[in-house]
Order: C-alpha cells, then structure tokens, then sequence
C-alpha cells in the first residue's frame, strides 16, 4: 500500500511538475490572462496535493480533520452569500459548531449507520425548530430549505469523501486510502480535462446561462479521458479494469451534475464565486462542487456492491 | 498578543474585510461613522482597517457594554484602544471624543447609538453632527457593514461563522446652511446606499 501510494503520489508531482514547465513556457512565450489564470491554478494544485500527501503520511486522523475544515470553509462560503435573517442565527450556529463535528466524529468513529442520517434526519428536524422558536414567520420555509441543502451538500455531501476510510472492503483492508486516492484524482482530473478539452475544441453550449464554459465537447472528450484514467488505475482499487471505468465514469457524471447545480445555485445568488480563498480557483466551494456530488455516489456504490 | 489572537478569530471566523469603495485608507483625520447591529460591529471595523491605522484611530464604545469585567475591559481599551463612553451621564457625553480629536487622532463612530436588528440603519443621533461642526476639518467617512445582524445578533452566545464586510464611501462634510435633522438624514443615507452595492 505503501509503496503503491509512493509510486502515485510521485506521478502526480510529476505530472504537476510538467504542468509548471508548461505552463511557465507559455507565460514566457504567449502571455495572456488565460495563462496567467492557469499558472495561478497549478500553483494552487501544488498546495493542495502537498495537504493531500501529508494527510495520507499523517493518517485517517489529519485527514478527517482537513475534510471537516473543508466542510467549515465551504458551509461558511454558502452561508455568507445566502439571504438568512438574524432569527436564523441559532439554528446557523447549531450548523456549524454542533453537526460538523458531530459529522467527522462519527467518521473517525466508524458509526456508519448514524453518519448516514444525522443530517438528512436529525438535523433536518432539529434546525427549524430552533428557528421557528425566534416567532419569525417572514420567509420561514425558504430560509429552513437554505439552511439545509447548505448543510447537506457542504457537510453531508462532502464527509462522505473521508468515510470511503471506514468501508471494510474484504481483501482491501488497509488500503482505503487508495480509494479515497481514485475519487479525488477522477474527479479533479474530469474537472481539467473537460476545460481543456472545452477551450480547444468547445462548440456546443449545454446550459449557457447556467455555466457559460461548460460544453458538449468538453464533457464527452475530458469526462471519456477522464474514465480511462480511472480505468487505468484499476489496480491500485478492488475493482476489476471493467468495474473501475465504471466507478469512474460514475464519478465524472455525477461530478459533472454537482458542478452544473451549484453554478445555477450560485447564480441564483447573484455570485460569479463562492469566493477568494484558493487563487485562480474562486472559493473552496468552486473546487468542491463536484466532489460534493460524486462522493456520496462513489461511496454507496462502492458500499453496496464492494463492502462487506 | 491578545490583539494578534483576535485578529486571527475575527479573520477565521467572520472575515472582516474592507471594501474601499468611494475612498482609500489615509493617515487623514477621519470620523467612520457605521450601521450599528452587532457587538461585532466594533471588532470588524477596527480589523478591517490597515494595521498603521489603528494606533490612532479609536471606536467609541459603550461604557455599559466593553467597560464590563476585566478581559473585554482590557480588549476595549488596551487592544481596540476604544474611547468609552458614558450613555447615562448627565455631561458632555462627546467629552472624551473631543479629547481625542483635539490629539489628532481619528474615530469609529455607531450613530444610532445603539444596536438595531432591522435591515436600514435606524434615526442617527445628533453627536455626529455636533463633532461634524466643531471639526470641520476633519473627513466623515461613511462605512457599512454587512451580514453582522447574522453573524451576530442581539443576544447571541457564540457568533456564526458568516463572512461580513466593511464597505468604505466616499466622505461627506456638513454643508453652510445644511440644518441638523437634513444633516443626520443624509449621513444616514451615506452609510444605507453603500450597503446597496454589493
């Protein structure tokens, strides 16, 4: 495992490596502000696989703790540019200090059964109940509906990218980081290669108001690149080659569909960003749209026909 | 110490940020007047301010509120370097701002003198105009801040970590023939349209 992770984690900074060759070449060559954009971008990639490594070198612990920060970042992001009332203000501060905790606890627990529903249940009851006793009718419905997909799809949504740590895998034991690995390199890797693959050869719009850069080109070409990579790393996961294009085929579509709502979300808002956190990326929430969609399909997919 | 700490929590937890909209950050004497809705209010104003800024420049706080128990006793005058002000005193209550306008030295002003939970700033209270007269020359820089009620309301425990800013405008003067109330309206007005533009 170790040395799998080792072989991997030295092709991804190799790959970035080449990326940052590139991509200088180009800035010295053809300056432009896509470039400057994309120069910013790689740089951050470096920032976050290095988080990335040191996660995995420190363990499940650091690992649980760099995803609940995660969650905090993004729920904050959501929340901040989400019309709530000061009568909200409980139910917010419950969101953020008593189920994101709770959330990654019950990870690092392994309590499967009420980390699938703490949220979708118990949060869903508690928090407009904390709003209503503030007696503010004005919007109440709305304002309880924003509460909860924000807390679904940033805390939810999200933590189920550490709890792939906790699926007992029969004959895997001890590699679920590796699985945690194929998630993240599929749907980071689908992200670029559909811009890429959009800006060289985009014609065809798919929602123009909703994500003007998004393209059928892009979507066929990168999300296809994108899957035989992951069926590529067939051997680093328990699937079979067949059974991993799938996964990852499942992963690119469902990050596709996470990446399409939260832009119409977001323009709802009347933002352009979640925010300014990651230079070149916009906020958290901009890089974390997709996996806040193909997490929890990787992870049921994954639990219903690979766990024990 | 304390001072670097909770800039640090203030940053993490609620942002803070400026938004230098009709002017940028000076060394000229200034009073920033705000909408007031949060205990926070005072915090975000003093970080979002530049770090050479704030030795000189001091929010006026309520004795009753900051001059409570030693901790915020200390934040209030030893970090925030705050004046603080008596709203119960049959004296001067502008006393101790004047003192430190006569230094040279800049305020943070919350006109509406206390905390109010709706969406506009509420009637603004007459000290602003009082100290626009005396100090004419000094700049009255308007500054909204946003999302605070929902960071933290009135008698929140804990804030909610929801980022809020400091928009900066454009300063206004008190005009020649421009009566008190007509005064206190438009400064008024100065601080709501900046909460508009987002």
């Amino acid at each position: 495992m170790n040395d799998k992770m080792i072989l991997l984690l030295g092709g991804v900074f190799a790959l970035l490596a080449a990326a940052s060759v590139v991509g200088f070449a180009l800035s010295r060559r053809k300056p432009s502000e896509t470039v400057t954009n994309l120069n910013a971008r790689i740089k951050a990639w470096w920032a976050m696989v290095a988080v990335f490594a040191l996660a995995f070198l420190v363990g499940k612990e650091l690992t649980i703790a760099l995803f609940a920060l995660t969650s905090f970042w993004c729920l904050r992001e959501f929340l901040s540019i989400t019309p709530t009332r000061p009568e909200d203000h409980r139910a917010v501060a419950f969101a953020f200090y008593l189920f994101i905790p709770l959330q990654y606890w019950l990870i690092w627990d392994g309590w499967q059964s009420l980390f699938a529903i703490l949220i979708p249940v118990w949060a869903f009851l508690l928090l407009p109940v904390l709003a209503v006793l503030k007696g503010e009718t004005e919007d109440f419905m709305a304002r309880t509906a924003r509460i909860q997909w924000a807390l679904m799809l940033c805390v939810f949504c999200v933590s189920h990218a550490p709890a792939l740590l906790i699926l007992h895998v029969p004959g895997f034991a001890g590699q679920n980081f590796l699985l945690l690995f194929f998630l993240i390199t599929v749907v980071q890797l689908s992200d670029v290669l559909q811009y890429v693959f959009g800006k060289l050869f985009g014609r065809h719009k798919i929602a123009p108001r909703v994500s003007p850069a998004k393209t059928w080109e892009g979507l066929i070409g990168g999300g296809l690149a994108a899957t035989a990579v992951g069926a590529g790393l067939w051997w680093i996961t328990p699937f079979a080659p067949w059974q991993a294009a799938l996964m990852a085929l499942a992963i690119v579509l469902a990050g596709f569909a996470g990446g399409l709502v939260l832009s119409a979300v977001k323009r709802s808002l009347g933002a352009k960003d979640w925010g300014t956190m990651i230079e070149g990326h916009g906020g958290a929430l901009d890089r974390m749209d997709s996996v806040s969609f193909a997490a929890p399909v990787f992870f049921h997919l994954t639990n219903y026909f690979f766990a024990a | 110490m304390i001072g670097a700490l909770l800039r640090a929590a203030t940053r993490f937890l609620v942002g803070g940020h400026a938004r230098w909209q009709g002017c940028a950050p000076s060394s000229a004497q200034r009073i920033y007047f705000a909408n007031h809705s949060s205990h926070l209010d005072t915090l975000i104003l003093w970080a979002a301010l530049p770090e050479d800024l704030r030795p000189t420049t001091h929010p006026v706080a309520a004795q009753d509120y900051w001059g409570k128990g030693r901790l915020r006793r200390h934040i209030a005058t030893k970090v925030l370097n705050a004046v603080l002000v008596d709203r119960s005193t049959r004296h001067d209550p502008l006393a101790p701002l004047r003192a430190a306008l006569d230094r040279g030295h800049s305020l943070i002003l919350f006109p509406e003198g206390t905390r109010s939970s709706a969406t506009e700033p509420g009637r603004f209270k007459g000290g602003l105009h009082h100290l626009a007269r005396d100090y004419p020359a000094v700049e009255l820089v308007p500054v909204h801040l946003t999302n605070l009620a929902r960071a933290y309301p009135k008698g929140a425990i804990l804030p909610a970590p929801i980022v809020c800013t400091a928009s900066f405008g454009a300063p206004i003067a008190l005009a020649a023939d421009e009566t008190k109330p007509a005064f206190l309206e438009r400064a008024r007005q100065a601080v709501r349209t900046l909460g508009d533009v987002q």
